[in-house]
């Protein structure tokens, strides 16, 4: 099976920053409308990451006007122009899914402390 | 060239279009294809090359082979088959062939192989029957139910769909696109699912009902 992922890294993104569950990113999509194309943003918490190669997405979770939407991206999509780190979380799990339970004060998470230097690809 | 190629399946995954879109993809692996044998249209009648691929250990070989093999100069391979070939093409035996220079990236292809073996198996598996009720005393449960008429007629019409083998038979799958060619490790990218299991081989061919 080796030769599959052998296949797969040549078509995977390199020039993404390296996020986790509980950071919050601001995500900008291509988005084309007939001929014309333009980049939509979307900030939110990271809430899961999943699967590996060229099929691994990412979900991004907000609150938009009280109500909560989430977005499943595929990571290596041609179509995320950007990603940047707003803030790192510090969560002890991999998958967020308390959050969905949560509202307001509640669904904050806090943000990462560094001591000393602060990690590369912030 | 030839209109065709030997290859062994690896699998699958997808890729990204440039607009984004994912495409699935197969993945075969290609080794390096020898013309054993030339046939030309004053001696034989025809046009056309036969051509083997993937090494076979010499001692797996019977003498006949071996000898065929020997005169073309060529390693003892696995599989071998007659292909087309236009009459000006330069093919003699013991000459290479790599998956790069048959096809191109866009090309439409058939590809052939022997699906994946299920042993003998019942008409619910094997056709997709419904099934009888299962409880209720029903009697039904798996069974074909009825294959044919009473008196008029008094037999099983040939071709009926029955149980019995599923598999492990030769498929082809028409109109699959090369969607990426890696020369340098010998890789294909053909969009689509391809018959049988991993490493199994199969046999790529210019596709016979292209579509314009």
């Amino acid at each position: 099976m080796g030769l599959v992922q052998d296949v797969e890294r040549s078509y995977i993104r390199t020039d993404l920053p390296v996020f986790n569950p509980g950071d919050t990113v601001r995500v900008s999509v291509r988005i084309k409308e007939g001929e014309k194309q333009r980049i939509q943003q979307f900030e939110g918490v990271v809430i899961k990451k999943h699967g590996g190669g060229t099929r691994a997405t990412f979900t991004v979770r907000k609150i938009s006007y009280g109500i909560g939407v989430e977005r499943i991206f595929p990571l290596n999509s041609p179509n995320i122009s950007k990603i940047e780190v707003v803030t790192e979380g510090r969560v002890r799990r991999a998958k967020l899914y308390y959050l969905r339970e949560l509202r307001g004060k509640a669904a904050r998470i806090k943000e990462k402390r560094f001591v000393g230097k602060p990690k590369k690809g912030k | 060239m030839t209109n065709g190629f030997f290859g062994k399946k690896i699998g699958m995954t997808h890729i990204f279009a440039e607009d984004g879109t994912q495409i699935p993809v197969t993945v075969i692996k290609t080794d390096t294809n020898y013309v054993v044998q030339r046939k030309v249209k004053e001696r034989d009648g025809y046009e056309a090359v036969q051509v083997g691929s993937i090494e076979k250990k010499e001692q797996r070989v019977n003498a006949a082979m071996k000898g065929h093999f020997k005169k073309a100069s060529t390693p003892c391979l696995y599989n071998l088959a007659e292909l087309g070939c236009a009459a000006d093409d330069e093919l003699t035996p013991g000459t290479e062939i790599n998956c790069s220079d048959v096809f191109k990236v866009g090309d439409v292809v058939d590809v052939s192989g022997t699906s994946k073996g299920k042993g003998f198996q019942g008409s619910m598996k094997r056709w997709g029957f419904g099934g009888g009720k299962a409880t209720h005393g029903s009697m039904h449960g798996r069974g074909p139910g009825s294959i044919g008429q009473s008196a008029d007629c008094s037999r099983v019409f040939k071709g009926m769909k029955m149980a019995g083998q599923m598999g492990n038979k030769t498929i082809t799958v028409q109109n699959l696109t090369v969607v990426d060619i890696k020369a340098d490790e010998k890789i294909l990218l053909v969009k689509g699912a391809i018959p049988g299991a991993t490493n199994s081989h199969i046999l790529i061919k210019k596709a016979v009902k292209t579509r314009g």
